[in-house]
């Protein structure tokens, strides 16, 4: 009989990537043009997380879900018109900023504190995941604080998949460099699963799942407690989207070695 | 909101508006269910369905395998289940006419096919839905439901079938081939019908379980018409047909079915009853049809305006990066960044499309809108009139002239500002006097939806096609566009061709009913034009007058014979004066969704910081239509008032109007210059100017020229708001990409 679970998903709102995503800098800081104005959608590695979530509450009767989630109250009811219908989730939600410049340290405080706060929340069955990095900025950081923030000490970053035992343990795959996985055996909850991509699709939108989650997201959504963060010092000397750029060359007959050579030798130029 | 005194605005359009700009203008910014049904819908669209079109699918007209997963996908996501009440496996409640049209929007967008293909089913349940049994409503409904997880059945399909092959066609001649007879019928038993049926053109009947078929008496034992429902295992003949090879909506199954089959009487929609030995059904197929098609065409009108909006995206796009790539055109250059749009008449031209597009979406919307209203309200007033033992007919007839009459006066004390008697919130109150309120807007604005979204915005469509070049009518093109542009034809077409609308509308829109609240409406664009000068609201007023000083002419004037203008059989003048009405109709509800942007868009958090902006635009975008629509209304107007009487020749009819040219000498010794103010002068030769003959009289018009002259005063600005809403629309910032195929 496996150990039922307590699982908290962390995750937060991110603009739509097709959207253009045009960095500037007002009185506030960094920020993305029209940012408030840019549909958003949940931050596609947390979301991954979100289904391996839910699935793994499905499986192990009398497990639970919680989404909790960092965002200005809006936005982010916006976002679960959508994510809400992807899967059964109590959400918990704390109004506040978010964003690629927001500060990672004071965003893991309040989150761990509205975790914290959860009253039915077992803290000895609890698994936090979130995602290994964000689409925001890609800083990767916030769940290893908000676990340290929560003093859990078994953490496992780029995780692809997680398979209980039946002595409630489990063993988790997480990505290493080389394109290879590593195997860990973690005696049990809590512990906190940075999640890559894992292994599920997205589950598709289904309205009566949304209705019924809807119920307590609502609410969940109106008692939001206000998140403030800080300015706190916090300086970005230069902000910039990534590059793009394009080099065509038409080549005939090129041997797979040299073309590899010459890539590597492009990509090492940059 | 900005008015039209100023040409300069500080802020404008920054993002093209997203859902909760439209949650607002579409009034679901409190429907949570709705907005997930869109979310839902719109993945749909943007996955399973534009993948469909991207790999090809269209270029069949077959029901395959693959277009087949397009019902899994309609079931998975919710969409199939809307139609349905929660005790019966839905899981919205209440009346469903918006969020049918918010998912046929939604599904249009990419394909309208597809759209088709899902409204189909609806529309098979529809009779039963609308006119069935408790029994019939519980069965069917139950069948078509998608399995909930762990339920192992498989969800039934329906199909409508009225159209039948030529010469009887259907929706609108009353008329069918189709026959039921009665095959058995022992003493005490339920009668067993026998169906013929041939249907044409008939969505869904690739993969449909049941079909609800119009068909007629061909029996002296059963009396008038009906719809039946037959079901695939029915002895008998159940062929579904051949293929229909359209070159349209090809995500959808359209076939030309032929049944023979045997149904217990029980199968009659909304059941019957005997008397003398005579099945009388309760419902006639006409009255079973009307009940269904005043609700299913503004769906489809909503196609054709979601294209539209669709359009607007890609056509900016493609502008933009037009010369993107060549040598002249080096980046930061003003030729790279705005490509076309640095022409006027790109972005003039995507301005008034886009004008289009929400005008149509507005008056769509608010036409579904007011179904939901008028649902309960219709139920209501059937136990009302059931209770008095009324049940259709003269009877019913004759009894809601007294309603109309109540109906009247809350409208004339509206007018006049006695709101607050007794008498008012009493008669107010009523249900019937409600009913007969929105049905009289109802049956005008279902019509107008249908006529004007289609016919106007399929014209559009070619028009947007046009401004991505040859671009337009590829297979590449984005968005799909030169697909989108042949499917709206059929938008034009199917469930009443623009014809059948025009007449319907010709009916509609004499109700006194109607007119009385169409004179409020008058009043109510000028108030909104009073706050809110920009919005182009004092042309819609004035063309109102206009149209309903034509109105009021027509139908006493005669044309040059002495034939009576406004008569049923005289479409050259009842047509024209409907399309007229639609382009007031749909202006006027796009100006009244942007004044409720206005009003509660400041409340959402989400929306405030571009909301000046995106006001702004859609401020012009109005302005734009709105003068677009007093100048047909104007144009259409003058043809029926003028067109009509015979011009004068030079002839001694003709000469009766004119001035001699001794006569003027004469007068000008007393009235000095007289020489030079008229215009027709014979001279003593029997010469005169050269032109067709002695300008028209306007004896009796002056009326009509004075509203006329003002109409034309009153597009003062519109030109003004057309270059603000150009200049937005070139430096409105786009996602990078389309999103769609996902």
């Amino acid at each position: 009989m496996n150990q039922l679970f307590h699982i908290v998903v962390c995750a937060s709102v991110v603009p739509d990537p097709l959207q253009t995503l045009e960095p500037v800098t007002g009185a506030n800081g960094p920020s993305l043009k029209n940012e408030m104005m840019l549909p958003a959608i949940l931050d596609p590695w947390a979301a991954h997380a979100l289904y391996e979530g839910a699935n793994l509450a499905r499986q192990i009767a009398g497990s639970k879900l919680w989404l909790v989630s960092l965002a200005p109250k809006a936005k982010l009811q916006q976002v679960m018109m959508t994510a809400a219908q992807k899967v059964p989730l109590q959400l918990v939600a704390v109004d506040g900023p978010c964003g690629g410049f927001v500060d990672a340290h004071q965003t893991a405080a309040l989150l761990a504190a509205a975790i914290r706060k959860i009253p039915e929340l077992d803290f000895s069955r609890l698994l936090l995941f979130g995602g290994w990095e964000s689409a925001s900025r890609s800083a990767g950081v916030t769940l290893q604080l908000i676990g340290e923030e929560l003093g859990i000490v078994d953490q496992f970053q780029g995780v692809d998949a997680i398979k209980p035992q039946d002595d409630g343990s489990f063993e988790v795959l997480e990505r290493i460099e080389g394109a290879r996985h590593q195997v860990s055996v973690c005696t049990g909850p809590p512990a906190v699963l940075g999640w890559a991509t894992g292994s599920l699709g997205e589950p598709r939108n289904d309205p009566q799942v949304g209705m019924a989650n809807m119920r307590s997201i609502m609410p969940a959504l109106q008692r939001a407690t206000a998140g403030t963060i800080a300015p706190d010092g916090l300086q970005y000397s230069n902000v910039a989207a990534p590059k793009q750029q394009r080099q065509t060359q038409i080549v005939k007959d090129k041997p797979a070695d040299e073309i590899a050579r010459e890539i590597v030798q492009w990509i090492t130029q940059e | 909101m900005a008015t039209s005194v100023s040409n300069v605005r500080s802020e404008t359009l920054r993002t093209l508006p997203d859902d909760n700009v439209r949650q607002i203008l579409w009034r679901f910014a409190e429907r949570y269910d709705l907005q997930m049904l869109v979310q839902s819908a719109r993945e749909v669209a943007r996955g399973p369905v534009a993948r469909l079109v991207a790999e090809g699918q269209r270029a069949n007209h077959d029901w395959t395998d693959k277009k087949a997963e397009l019902l899994d996908a309609f079931d998975q996501s919710g969409i199939t289940a809307v139609f349905m009440d929660p005790e019966q496996g839905g899981y919205i409640a209440g009346p469903k006419n918006l969020a049918l049209a918010l998912i046929a929007f939604e599904l249009a967008w990419v394909d309208a096919g597809a759209a088709t293909c899902s409204l189909a089913g609806c529309l098979a349940l529809a009779p039963i839905h609308e006119r069935g049994t408790p029994e019939q409503r519980a069965h069917y409904m139950a069948l078509a439901v998608p399995p909930a997880p762990g339920e192992d059945r498989v969800a039934w399909r329906g199909a409508f079938c009225l159209t039948e092959p030529i010469p009887y066609v259907g929706v609108d001649t009353g008329m069918l081939s189709g026959k039921l007879r009665v095959s058995k019928w022992k003493k005490g038993d339920d009668p067993l019908l026998q169906v013929e049926k041939r249907g044409r053109f008939i969505t869904n009947m690739g993969f449909a379980n049941f079909v609800t078929a119009a068909v007629d008496s061909g029996d002296p034992r059963i009396k008038g018409s009906c719809m039946v429902i037959i079901e695939e295992g029915d002895p008998g003949v159940y062929d579904r047909g051949t293929p229909t090879r359209k070159l349209v909506h090809q995500l959808s199954s359209t076939c030309d079915p032929i049944f023979n089959v045997f149904v217990p009487a029980s199968r009659i929609v909304g059941g019957y009853t005997v008397k003398d030995g005579i099945i009388i059904p309760n419902y006639s197929h006409s009255e079973v049809i009307e009940a269904v098609f005043k609700r299913t065409r503004v769906t489809v009108a909503l196609m054709t305006s979601a294209k539209l909006l669709s359009a607007v995206e890609p056509v900016i796009r493609y502008q933009r990066g037009r010369f993107r790539g060549s040598e002249q055109a080096k980046p930061g250059s003003l030729r790279y960044e705005m490509g076309i749009q640095q022409r006027q008449d790109a972005l003039h031209r995507l301005a008034g499309l886009w004008a289009i597009g929400e005008a149509g979406a507005s008056l769509g919307f608010a036409a579904a809108r007011l179904y939901d209203e008028l649902d309960p309200l219709e139920r209501e007033k059937a136990s009302i009139l059931s209770g008095k033992d009324i049940h259709g007919g003269k009877t019913e007839l004759k009894f809601f002239r007294e309603v109309n009459k109540s109906a009247m006066e809350v409208v004339r004390q509206e007018n006049s500002g006695q709101t607050n008697s007794a008498c008012y919130t009493d008669l107010k109150a009523d249900p019937l006097v409600q009913f007969a309120l929105k049905d009289a807007v109802a049956n005008v604005l279902c019509p107008a939806a249908k006529l004007w979204n289609t016919g106007t915005g399929s014209n559009a469509m070619r028009e947007a096609l046009s401004l991505m070049g040859g671009y337009g009518i590829t297979e590449d093109c984005p968005g799909f566009l030169a697909y989108k542009w042949m499917d709206s034809q059929l938008e034009a077409t199917y469930e009443g061709p623009e014809a059948v609308q025009r007449r319907n509308l010709s009916v509609t829109m004499t109700s006194e009913l109607f007119l009385a609240q169409f004179r409020q409406w008058i009043l109510e664009m000028r108030e909104v034009a009073g706050k809110r000068p920009g919005t182009g609201a004092c042309s819609i007023a004035t063309a109102m007058q206009l149209w309903l000083w034509t109105y009021q002419h027509l139908q006493s004037a005669t044309d040059a014979d002495g034939g009576a203008l406004y008569q049923s059989a005289r479409q050259g003048v009842t047509f024209p004066l409907a399309d007229a009405l639609c382009w007031l109709l749909a202006a006027r509800q796009f100006i009244l969704d942007v004044v409720e942007l206005e009003t509660k868009g400041p409340e959402h958090p989400v929306l405030a910081e571009g909301l000046p902006g995106t006001l702004s635009f859609f401020t012009d975008l109005c302005h734009i239509q709105a003068a677009r629509s007093a100048g047909e209304v104007g144009r259409i107007c003058a043809e029926l008032v003028f067109g009509y009487n015979r011009h004068p020749a030079w002839d001694e009819e003709g000469y009766k109007g004119c001035y001699r040219s001794d006569e003027l000498d004469s007068l000008e010794g007393l009235i000095p210059g007289i020489s030079s103010c008229a215009s027709d002068v014979v001279g003593e030769d029997g010469s005169h100017p050269v032109k067709a003959g002695p300008c028209a009289s306007c004896k009796g018009l002056e009326g009509f020229q004075r509203i006329r002259t003002k109409l034309d005063g009153c597009l003062t600005g519109a030109q003004l708001a057309k270059d603000r809403a150009a200049e937005a629309i070139a430096k409105v910032m786009i996602p990078e990409a389309l999103d769609y195929p996902r």
